[in-house]
């Protein structure tokens, strides 16, 4: 190790490996930009690919099969009950991440991103000092800042070793019983994962509902199907104690200022993230920072002109597809080919059993920002394909301007909703009319064909869905 | 911070090229301190800084389009937000609050970033697709600044290229399609040749001067049906007097007393006696809007493109007073410092290539004016005068006129007697 200052220059700096920083570095590149990529973990890929969507789904995976095969009971066949082999789920669940992560280490070597592993902060407007890496500072032209976010400190009321969803993703052991505190997206996952694992798993809710951004039919449909997996959701409630004991955790829950008291072999907290803006020396640049977010334009851009941030340091959804995206805007842009992030829809996926996703405007929004829609709805009971599948119990559903049929949002519970909900973003995102996807022939008999029933439906032209008494339906 | 937007130039500007930025990021700027030069299609304007702070962010580079409404500068001048390092919350972020913002308009993303690269806000945009949906042909023909066709979508024009393709790429692919789609019967408009198939190219942007001359005169010729009648007059008296008077007024304001100043003399008494060529014709409510006075645009080359500063109320003022003006525009205009009221209110144009050469031109009317004379370059040449060859010095002349409101008669009068009274310096002496 060369020890002292080793200074380096570079026209662009990217701070962050994540699903942000290293697709804008390797957009930089193509576009013929010389870029520095500065990263704190040994591996790129983030908190995506190294802790959270990749191995996450990974484990889903393992579940779903389990779930799928005593399903199969019903239809006829009949296995054997799963065995899991703890150790083995857990170095496959490794061997997909590392393959992941060697794959993105090969596209920036291919392309020439030199990568320096430390930890950054800016020193100046155009200068970042690097700690724990022989490269001691980069000075540069222009900078993204891509350090993604990190898991809410714990409330003073835990003691460890209670789990992050980190901790939980290791697959440290299957308690017997454990508790998850939050039901948003990452613990009900999580809480799924280990139900399926043979966990009596107990989900804790401050609000009175689940998934707070999803729309309430849907999450009750989930609810309904994953409610037998789960052993009890506590809502409208808080932990407000937590305290080891001999072989676990003692919990005290509080709601309506009633405490009770309740034994967990372990407890999950799952209460959101913080953006990784506060140890960056960003009061050394021009950048402005509020609660903690930077504030960019449509550009990415930051106050300061030659610095741009993308992901979850910036506002709106901590998703690694928005960050994407905005890395190739940023990327764009530093490149002089101009671009900007005016996506009209972020899709939302959550990968609970059954899916629920949406994209654009929620029903729900509609109605806070008093938007006058039309809402078309289609069970999956009435779908072919979602009936051979034994998997009737679902819905899609597409928002649309009551007034020009214009295609504002949609949403949809049931399997494969993860996949579906691309053509309704892509619809969304062209400004397409019920009119368009009523039109467009979907194959059949697939799941896809639910969209386009919920179109006509909204449109007043269904054929699948039985019109009420006494009415004629338009079209 | 204070985000200053590019204002309102006056009418009809909607758009500049930054020439040059007075400040760089991180600067102090005073309050109407010199900020930026922007040149419009008119002029070369100094824009002030409205406010005292430090310069936070440039909003476009030197040589970059802007729009009236864009920023172009943000200033900081102590008022709101916070900076890093100030007043940093250890909280996690609050959900955004439930405001209602506006829905985006309708638009495809490859729409989206033609709207970006024209310049052009696309919410602002007049839509003709379903549903409000904005089209690439909208966006097209709001930068052309031509208004949306009253029925939706006379013509089918073919959607744009789905395959991704450079910037500059997709937007010649979108403008190609835009007009090609034109209604006019036999009109072929073929997209451009990979000239690099033949030799070495260079590309330059159709920007500011360059580009408002190409529009004017695409318009021009496209809805003006143009006539072109031509004469010589004689000057060799005028010349003599003009040349004495020079000499004796050297170094005199107006001093230069140029040929062109007694043309505009002369043209000035031609439009009194045939107001047609001193109009403008209005085809939407077919009428013809007659100017009851009379400012006359000369046409300048500037090295930097042409301009056309006007010599107003031309039949008040004395040729020395003429002389005077023009010399001014001229010089403020090879100077780029012509104002844009300078440019605006001409009634008729002239143009006068004669001292660099050309025995005669058919010159191209200034929209919506309905004539322009050419001068071509003044030579001795041997010419019949009673049953004698003389030598005389001749003056060759060419009305273009704008046939929907004037024929060939009018303009053969309108000539005969600007050259009856270019002949005779007397004559000309009764219009002053």
């Amino acid at each position: 190790m060369v020890m002292g200052s080793l200074r380096q220059e570079t026209e662009v700096a990217v701070i962050g490996a994540g699903p942000g920083g290293y697709v804008a570095a390797l957009r930089l590149a193509d576009l013929g930009k010389d870029v520095l990529l500065i990263e704190e973990r040994a591996r790129p890929g983030g908190t995506c690919l190294l802790e959270g969507c990749i191995p996450s789904k990974a484990l889903i995976h393992a579940v779903e099969l389990c779930d799928a095969a005593r399903r199969a009971r019903e239809i006829g066949l009949t296995f054997g009950e799963a065995k899991v082999d703890l150790d083995r789920l857990r170095a496959w669940t490794a061997s997909v991440v590392s393959g992941l992560s060697q794959g993105v280490e090969g596209l920036l070597k291919r392309r020439g991103v030199e990568v320096v592993r430390g930890r950054a902060r800016f020193h100046g407007p155009r200068s970042i000092a690097i700690e724990g890496s022989e490269v001691t500072g980069v000075d540069f032209r222009q900078c993204v800042i891509a350090t993604g976010s990190r898991i809410n400190e714990l409330p003073a009321a835990y003691e460890k070793p209670v789990w992050s969803s980190a901790d939980a993703l290791q697959l440290p052991s299957v308690p017997e019983s454990l508790l998850v505190v939050g039901g948003g997206y990452i613990g009900l996952e999580m809480g799924l994962v280990y139900a399926g694992l043979g966990a009596s798993v107990s989900v804790v809710e401050f609000h009175p509902r689940l998934l707070m951004g999803a729309d309430p039919d849907l999450v009750e449909i989930m609810v309904k199907q994953a409610s037998g997996r789960l052993h009890e959701i506590i809502y409208e409630s808080k932990v407000v104690g937590v305290e080891r004991t001999a072989d676990g955790f003692r919990v005290d829950i509080e709601r309506d200022g009633q405490r009770t008291a309740q034994e967990y072999r372990q407890v999950l907290v799952a209460i959101g993230r913080r953006p990784n803006t506060d140890k960056l020396g960003l009061e050394n640049t021009g950048v402005v920072v509020e609660n903690g977010i930077i504030r960019t334009d449509r550009e990415c851009r930051t106050a300061d002109p030659d610095i741009f941030a993308i992901g979850d340091v910036t506002s709106g959804p901590m998703l690694a597809h928005k960050a994407s995206r905005e890395g190739k805007v940023a990327a764009e842009v530093i490149a002089g080919h101009g671009g900007a992030f005016d996506n009209r829809a972020i899709p939302a996926v959550v990968f609970t059993d059954p899916e629920i996703a949406w994209t654009g405007l929620t029903e729900r929004e509609a109605q806070d920002q008093q938007v006058a829609v039309k809402v078309g709805r289609f069970p999956l009971a009435a779908l072919g394909r979602a009936r051979t599948l034994g998997r009737a119990e679902g819905l899609v559903k597409v928002i649309s301007d009551a007034e020009s049929g214009l295609v504002l949002g949609v949403g949809m519970v049931g399997p494969a909703a993860s996949e579906l909900i691309a053509e309704g973003t892509l619809a969304v995102e062209m400004g397409a009319t019920l009119e368009d996807l009523m039109v467009t022939i979907h194959p059949h008999p697939t799941l896809s064909e639910a969209l386009m029933e919920a179109a006509e439906v909204a449109a007043g032209a269904a054929v699948h869905v039985a019109p009420r008494k006494g009415e004629r339906q338009g079209g | 911070m204070f985000e200053f937007k590019l204002p309102d130039l006056g009418e009809g500007i909607h758009e500049g090229e930054i020439l040059k930025w007075h400040v760089a990021v991180g600067e102090a700027v005073r309050e109407d301190a010199p900020l930026v030069e922007v040149e419009t299609d008119k002029a070369a304007v100094a824009i002030p800084s409205p406010r005292a702070g430090a310069v936070v962010r440039l909003g476009a580079a030197v040589g970059d389009t802007v729009r009236v409404g864009d920023v172009i500068t943000v200033i900081d001048d102590g008022a709101t937000a916070t900076r890093a390092g100030e007043a940093r919350s250890t909280a996690p972020p609050a959900p955004a609050a439930p405001t209602a913002p506006r829905r985006p308009v309708p638009a495809a993303p490859a729409t989206r970033r033609l709207a970006r690269e024209l310049g052009v806000d696309i919410e602002v945009v007049p839509a003709t697709g379903p549903a409000g949906r904005v089209t690439p042909e909208d966006v097209q023909r709001f930068a052309a600044g031509s208004p949306p066709p009253a029925a939706p979508a006379v013509a089918s024009a073919p959607p744009p290229p789905a395959a991704v393709l450079p910037a500059g790429e997709a937007g010649a692919e979108a403008a190609f399609a835009a007009h090609a789609a034109s209604t006019i019967p036999l009109l072929d408009i073929e997209p451009m040749p990979d000239f690099a198939t033949w030799g070495e190219i260079e590309r330059e942007p159709l920007r500011s001067i360059r580009r408002r001359v190409a529009r004017k005169m695409v318009t021009s010729m496209i809805l003006v049906p143009h006539v072109a009648h031509m004469d010589e007059a004689d000057v060799t008296l005028l010349e003599e007097f003009r040349q004495r008077e020079r000499a004796r007024r050297a170094g005199q304001p107006g001093g230069k007393l140029t040929l062109l100043a007694f043309v505009v003399k002369a043209v000035t008494a031609g439009l009194r006696a045939t107001p047609a060529f001193n109009a403008s014709l209005d085809p939407f409510r077919e009428e013809i809007i007659f100017k009851k006075y009379y400012n006359i645009g000369i046409a300048a080359d500037t090295g930097k493109g042409l301009v056309v500063p006007v010599v107003k109320e031309t039949d008040r003022k004395s040729i020395v007073q003429i002389a005077t003006e023009i010399e001014d525009l001229g010089g403020r205009a090879r100077d780029g410092r012509l104002e844009i009221d300078d440019m605006r209110g001409g009634t008729f144009t002239i143009t006068n290539v004669g001292p660099l050469g050309g025995t005669a031109m058919i010159p191209t009317i200034n929209y919506p004016e309905v004539a322009i004379l050419g001068m071509g370059r003044v030579q001795e040449k041997p010419v019949v005068r009673d049953g004698q060859i003389v030598i005389r010095r001749m003056l060759p002349l060419t009305l273009a006129f704008d046939h929907r409101i004037a024929d060939g008669a009018d303009a053969a009068r309108f000539v005969s007697e600007m050259v009856r009274q270019l002949s005779d310096p007397n004559l000309l002496l009764l219009e002053t």
